[in-house]
């Protein structure tokens, strides 16, 4: 089986052990894993400032970089929801580009979702209490819900806490927390509030996105909760710093 | 009421800082949340019952002339009358006439967001009518000198404080004087200054929740009964609606009115439902001797031809609000215009402008909660793109935000220079940090480290690696 493997500006430029923990995990499904050297930015950006021209004009070359493979995999619901859901609404009113989006929708898996598909048996483990953070494209656009609670269970000596109010954004929203940095602070501070009082010490999510902006503002507060991407601690690579700690 | 949605951003500033604002919001935000799941979990058929609500409204709107002159012929039949007003100014003219023929001083009024959209108390007001809200949270904010912050609970922004000392100020007059401490004894008095008004009026004006084709009959919903008696004891009735409140039959309406109430309340069914179909009859024991329906379009049939028609499915229950974490944040004042939230920032720009609106479809995370609790699955991130892309399209986005999106997608085209530019970039701030994994401070990033710290990159791009690795 041959994967190809969006690896999401984010996770290229701040956090690329996201994407290695992805290869470790696609390899360990027995998958070969392959990175198309063309993609950057799947365009959402430019999409949801409403430049459409430059969204497709970034959408083109990634959905011909990926229509080889049976198989495309993003660390990332926000940017998975991009390829599944928008690439084709963008196409809409161009019959050839629109069937080749819905053929990359229909092979287009966020990470977790297609690991639980595929059977993924996992070798982590864990000792502490863990939240998850559900993206709101994971939860909305992809109704990935299951699928990382069900893989968080296989992780030895984890045992999984929930989030109060977990359906609330955390105000990243990609370019929202430029556009608008008091009202993103103020649901940023409400968000890691309620991963404090979950009692957890390690905070997950399947979006490097919301991560960023949780783990700004737990570090901001002093707090000891520990920040990974899902895809690290399922690989067992929380060796590293977490995100916004110093290296030890 | 004059917009100030241009000034989005100052509003939401000086709302975050209320600090009696925010006591107010959290309190409300939790008890809509809870009641409508509540509601919903104990109805098992309510996704079926969403789906039948949105084919009645798309079906209706795609055949909206017809319903309308259906209703019009109907309301006649029953001997009342129908204006037709394109604008708002139509609107307040026709209002004006009815209460002039009828030779009106005093206008009791149930509460009515499209009153609230084409400003009539104003216009009563300076014609030298006396109007006086009946529904309570209109009533208090009629009293403050505010707009409504929410669509169906116009004062949820004020404390029981706040409305305590309103009342003390204003019913000295009245010779009311015993202090209130709960919240009975602010409805008691609200009550007994009201009765009066209820008696002594000469016109009553109701908003309609739905418009029945079939009858003639317009619908409202209340918790308070004031409407039922701003409608029925006046002598005239005037019924505020915008155009796209037409449903064909009573049996459409009681499926919308079963979606309305649990969305918005978590109510199986409000208090006080009632259908009025025209002026009291010889044998009726009470009723209003004069029945009026002003039809409102003030936009709405462009709305009908155009990408935001599915916004005319709206039934005005404040679930998108109510669930929207950027209203939560703000509160209704800081949206500037008569409909905030979600559903607020696709109408405002439709209504006042997208120059004036520019700001509120950019208010979003986009995260997609108002359209999972929306009853009528109207897509609010759809249509608030479709904002923006008309507003990038009309060059209004802000300069400096039309350059970064332009210097982004000038790398983001050329893989190659993106890889050395993230190569450039990873690299220098990884070392930049010095070890320590985030920002405190960036020159750049001022917006966000406000209040955050910047996790700072791993060092080496994913992709350096990825090649690096596959090559030995």
């Amino acid at each position: 089986m041959r994967v190809a493997l969006f690896v999401t500006c984010l996770v290229d430029l701040m956090r690329p052990s996201v994407g290695f923990a992805a290869v470790k995990l696609l390899e360990g499904l027995g998958a070969e894993v392959v990175v198309p050297p063309e993609q950057t930015c799947c365009g959402q950006p430019a999409y949801n400032s409403g430049d459409l021209a430059t969204a497709r004009d970034l959408a083109r070359p990634l959905v011909d970089a990926l229509a080889g493979f049976e198989h495309v995999v993003v660390p990332s619901g926000s940017c998975a929801g991009m390829l599944v859901k928008h690439y084709p609404e963008l196409f809409e009113h161009e019959p050839e580009w629109h069937a080749k989006a819905i053929t990359l929708a229909r092979r287009t898996r966020e990470l977790s979702a297609f690991l639980a598909e595929h059977g993924a048996r996992l070798a982590a483990s864990h000792a502490g209490r863990v939240a998850m953070h559900d993206s709101c494209s994971a939860r909305r656009e992809l109704n990935v819900l299951a699928e990382p609670r069900a893989l968080l269970a296989q992780v030895d000596g984890l045992e999984r806490v929930e989030i109060k109010e977990a359906e609330t954004c955390c105000g990243f929203g990609g370019t929202f927390c430029v556009k608008y940095p008091d009202i993103s602070a103020r649901m940023v501070a409400d968000k890691a509030a309620a991963v404090i009082a979950s009692g957890a010490d390690t905070l997950v999510s399947g979006d490097l996105g919301c991560l960023l902006n949780i783990a700004g503002r737990l570090k901001r507060m002093e707090s000891s909760v520990r920040v990974y991407h899902l895809a690290e601690l399922l690989a067992g690579m929380t060796e590293v710093p977490g995100i916004g700690e110093a290296g030890r | 009421m004059k917009p100030t949605a241009h000034a989005f951003e100052r509003n939401a500033r000086q709302a975050l800082h209320d600090a009696t604002l925010q006591q107010a919001l959290a309190r409300a935000r939790g008890g809509f949340v809870d009641k409508r799941r509540a509601a919903i979990e104990a109805l098992p058929e309510f996704a079926a019952l969403r789906a039948a609500g949105r084919a009645i409204k798309d079906h209706t709107l795609a055949n909206l002339d017809h319903y309308l002159l259906r209703f019009e012929a109907q309301v006649q039949a029953k001997g009342g009358q129908v204006h037709w007003a394109e604008t708002p100014e139509e609107a307040c003219a026709a209002v004006l006439d009815i209460c002039r023929q009828a030779g009106a001083k005093l206008v009791a009024k149930g509460k009515s967001m499209v009153g609230e959209e084409i400003a009539i108390n104003d216009a009563l007001e300076a014609a030298g009518f006396e109007v006086v809200e009946t529904d309570l949270g209109e009533y208090i904010i009629q009293i403050a000198h505010e707009p409504p912050s929410h669509i169906i609970a116009p004062a949820v922004h004020k404390t029981r404080q706040q409305i305590t000392e309103l009342f003390e100020g204003l019913h000295h007059q009245p010779g009311l004087t015993r202090p209130l401490q709960t919240v009975p004894q602010i409805v008691d008095e609200a009550r007994q200054v009201l009765r009066d008004k209820f008696l002594a009026a000469d016109v009553g004006i109701t908003g309609a929740n739905f418009l029945i084709a079939e009858t003639g009959s317009a619908v409202i919903v209340t918790n308070e009964g004031n409407g039922d008696l701003s409608a029925t004891l006046p002598r005239v009735h005037i019924v505020l609606a915008s155009i796209e409140k037409v449903v064909p039959t009573l049996e459409d309406a009681s499926v919308l009115l079963r979606l309305l109430a649990r969305s918005a309340t978590g109510q199986e069914i409000t208090s006080y439902t009632t259908f009025f179909t025209g002026p009291r009859r010889a044998d009726d024991p009470d009723g209003p001797e004069e029945f009026h329906v002003v039809l409102i379009d003030n936009g709405r049939s462009a709305m009908l031809a155009g990408p935001y028609r599915e916004m005319l499915r709206c039934i005005r229950c404040g679930a998108c609000l109510n669930h929207c974490p950027v209203y939560g944040a703000v509160g209704g004042h800081a949206y500037g215009w008569v409909y905030p939230g979600p559903m607020g920032a696709v109408l405002t720009p439709l209504m006042v402008g997208l120059e004036e609106g520019r700001p509120l479809p950019n208010a979003s995370t986009l995260c997609g909660r108002c359209e999972a609790v929306c009853p009528m699955a109207i897509p609010l991130p759809k249509l608030l793109r479709e904002h923006r892309r008309q507003e990038f399209a009309r060059h209004l986005t802000p300069p400096r935000a039309r350059w970064a999106l332009a210097a982004w997608a000038f790398f983001a085209r050329r893989p190659q220079l993106y890889r050395r530019a993230a190569r450039l970039a990873a690299g220098l701030l990884g070392k930049l940090a010095r070890g320590r994994g985030r920002f405190r401070s960036l020159p750049f990033a001022s917006a966000w480290t406000a209040a955050r710290d910047l996790p700072a990159p791993q060092g080496e791009t994913f992709m350096d690696q990825w090649r690096r690795r596959n090559k030995s």
